[in-house]
């Protein structure tokens, strides 16, 4: 089930040597487990429990997530950049969907 | 009336300390952050310094609440920052997220939005790659909670 649309900020272009932004977001949720539905029993779990940042497929940055982390899961850090490629996000959801996001990166 | 045996007296001094205790949840969630923070450490004490803690003084709503941390480091392969737990101290439970980085991190520095139950403390602890931790406290004032009430 498609329910979490993941979006991307990350540069197109820098040198080598340079430390660049990115930000994240996805749209889920992240039902904690915690709350009750209008017949009194607990709403279950379901959360993105991870989410991994990769360039040129190694993985430079990943959050674990627990049910604390608010809904729309958003997430800024930063990658030295050694070469050009290509980021590959990915965000793991607890019932084993993922969503991906890809970005590409030249370096000048 | 006879004496009381030793193993007597204790059992009625233990009574009276269960009973006097005051706000449970708050003393199992202190609890569980110190005991989740030795987890990460493996028992060792983290030190003071070169964690900070952005995150505002007062959040208006507990649902979502900016928090940012950084740790000084060069994130060389020689010595960079590993992960950082980060916990909050008065939630239902205190763990929020553990940010892992690499030395192509280029800088430990993360942002995310956390859910915050109440008032508390949100506690960062560092690990490095020479095998110390470092920790951080900051508290929040949170007026409307975020819980789902």
């Amino acid at each position: 089930m498609a329910k979490a649309k993941p979006r991307v900020k990350a540069p197109k272009k820098a040198a080598k040597g340079d430390i660049v932004e990115i930000k994240t977001l996805v749209s889920h949720i992240m039902e904690t487990g915690l709350r009750k539905g209008k017949d009194g029993k607990i709403i279950p779990r379901e959360i993105i429990n991870k989410f991994t940042a990769k360039f040129n497929g190694k993985e430079f940055f990943s959050v674990d997530l627990e049910p604390a982390v608010s809904a729309n899961p958003y997430f800024q850090f930063n990658m030295r950049v050694e070469e050009p490629g290509e980021f590959e996000f990915v965000w793991n959801d607890d019932d084993g969907s993922t969503y991906t996001a890809k970005s590409k990166l030249k370096v000048t | 009336m006879r004496e009381l045996s030793r193993r007597q007296a204790l059992a009625l001094g233990a009574a009276v300390v269960t009973i006097s205790v005051v706000g449970i949840d708050t003393a199992f969630a202190a609890e569980d952050t110190k005991a989740m923070i030795d987890k990460f450490t493996g028992g060792k004490a983290p030190g003071e310094g070169g964690v900070t803690i952005s995150a505002p003084e007062i959040a208006e709503n507990g649902n979502t609440v900016p928090i940012s941390i950084s740790v000084d480091s060069d994130m060389t392969p020689d010595s960079y920052v590993k992960r950082v737990l980060i916990l909050a101290d008065g939630n239902p439970r205190p763990g929020v997220a553990t940010f892992n980085f690499t030395p192509a991190s280029g800088k430990a520095e993360a942002s995310t939005r956390i859910r915050l139950a109440k008032t508390q403390n949100v506690v960062a602890v560092a690990e490095m790659s020479d095998g110390s931790f470092k920790q951080a406290m900051a508290q929040v004032k949170v007026t409307i909670g975020g819980c789902g009430g």
